[in-house]
């Protein structure tokens, strides 16, 4: 690997001032297995990695009642070795269990994956479906970006000089709400989507949907949320007609590229019927 | 840019180690030169294939995804610590019996995979396994051989 400099700071102000100094010359390191990769494919050229996992804030993980507290360096691993969290976040624990492979799973997590903000992101989708919010601090203070306003394009995003994703928060729903996530790979494990989307249900005490979302991955520069597939499903009963439709809007709502993965019209038809299973399937794990 | 050499405290295969390594020195690197555990060994570097697997912490990792530095007072276990004065470790004796090698190259990953599997699930499904060892990649068995000795190991332990 090209040289570079480690430091391992062990507080958020330390992180900051380290990445404000350096720019574009400096990057954290979460779980390291896209960052590792990127630097010795020549990517970046940087004076310093900054490991971020000394910092207590980005190792949290808080299970309250109300919300999800995920720090920023949080591995996949940990999600699914708590059976609370599968409970209220499943589409989270879909998308933990399916990144990359077990030796991956014990470093990467969904703060790495947002913030490499690739468009085949496994972990944004579900994000996104989960009304998740980045929480970002830098030298000048903190803010808060909903995830489906973080990326701005394939592997850029809203972090400016000198900021870092600190933890990403998410609403606890309750026992009305579903969520699911699912990509098509031609093979079993260990592959790249070439469709992929998420879906999150919440019922209203009379069985209808007060509030759905679709979430789409692969099949644009960014990851989309599909809004006016999920404002369509909104005071609907839950049934098979609401869901076609609904999936025939997310169709329409993406933009996808014709690469060696896949064809753009095959995107097209996968992010239809990926779209309606997703849905079927956050109504199946309602109360379950 | 000029970098400082950092000063690794750590365990290795229930020894404490310490070595200098440059900080851009990967894990499977460090263990491969610095330390002189040749035993991992590096396939693709971007985290395909899992022949570099080791142990930190208890999770299995793929090492040339790991910088060394990073393992500064943790825990590490490498396929050199499997064997022990008594004989074999039973997932090396059951690979050497069903033939689960030809070029040997995955199969200390695979190994340590294994390993790390059967340390928390005694007596996983083919299923399990399978799905367990998709970080892994060989290309000489087919793999039937691979998931028959870990089964076996599974049975014999």
């Amino acid at each position: 690997m090209q040289p570079f400099a480690y430091s391992a700071p062990t507080t958020l102000e330390e992180a900051v001032e380290i990445l404000d100094k350096h720019g574009e010359k400096a990057r954290p390191l979460a779980g390291g297995t896209d960052l590792l990769v990127q630097i010795r494919g020549g990517r970046f050229d940087l004076d310093t990695v900054v490991d971020i996992k000394k910092i207590p804030e980005l190792n949290e993980i808080s299970n309250g009642n109300d919300e999800l507290v995920l720090g920023a360096a949080v591995p996949c691993h940990k999600l699914y070795d708590d059976p609370s969290i599968s409970k209220s976040y499943p589409g989270l624990i879909d998308a933990a269990t399916l990144i990359g492979s077990i030796q991956i799973q014990s470093r990467s997590g969904f703060g790495g994956n947002l913030c490499n903000s690739t468009p085949s992101a496994d972990g944004i989708a579900p994000l996104i479906v989960h009304s998740a919010v980045a929480n970002i601090q830098g030298k000048s203070g903190s803010r808060s970006v909903p995830v489906e306003d973080f990326c701005t394009g394939p592997g850029s995003n809203v972090l400016g000089k000198g900021e870092m994703l600190v933890s990403i928060t998410m609403p606890n729903k309750g026992d009305k709400f579903g969520a699911a996530y699912e990509r098509f790979i031609p093979r079993n494990e260990m592959d790249i989507a070439v469709a992929a989307v998420g879906a999150s249900i919440m019922l209203d005490s009379n069985g209808k949907i007060a509030e759905a979302k679709i979430a789409l991955a692969s099949v644009g520069p960014t990851p989309i949320f599909a809004t006016k597939a999920s404002e369509s499903l909104k005071g609907k009963e839950p049934n098979e007609a609401a869901f076609k439709e609904a999936a025939s809007i997310a169709k329409s709502e993406c933009s996808p590229i014709e690469d060696m993965r896949g064809t753009a019209d095959q995107r097209k038809h996968l992010v239809e019927v990926l779209t309606e299973r997703m849905l079927i399937k956050s109504l199946e794990r309602i109360g379950g | 840019m000029a970098t400082d050499k950092i000063h690794v405290k750590t365990t290795i295969n229930g020894r404490p180690e310490e070595f200098l390594t440059d900080p851009y020195v990967s894990l499977l690197d460090a263990l491969r030169e610095i330390v002189g555990l040749t035993g991992s060994k590096e396939g693709c570097l971007d985290g395909n294939c899992g022949a570099c697997t080791v142990n930190v912490n208890g999770r299995i990792v793929d090492s040339c995804l790991v910088l060394a530095a990073e393992v500064d007072g943790q825990k590490v276990e490498t396929v050199e610590g499997m064997a022990s004065a008594d004989g074999l470790h039973p997932l090396q004796q059951a690979f050497l019996e069903e033939a689960a090698l030809q070029c040997g190259i995955c199969t200390p990953g695979f190994l340590v995979a294994s390993k790390g599997l059967l340390d928390n699930e005694p007596n996983p499904s083919e299923g399990r396994i399978r799905h367990w060892l998709a970080g892994n990649l060989c290309r000489c068995t087919g793999y039937e051989n691979i998931i028959k000795a870990v089964k076996k190991a599974a049975e014999n332990s």
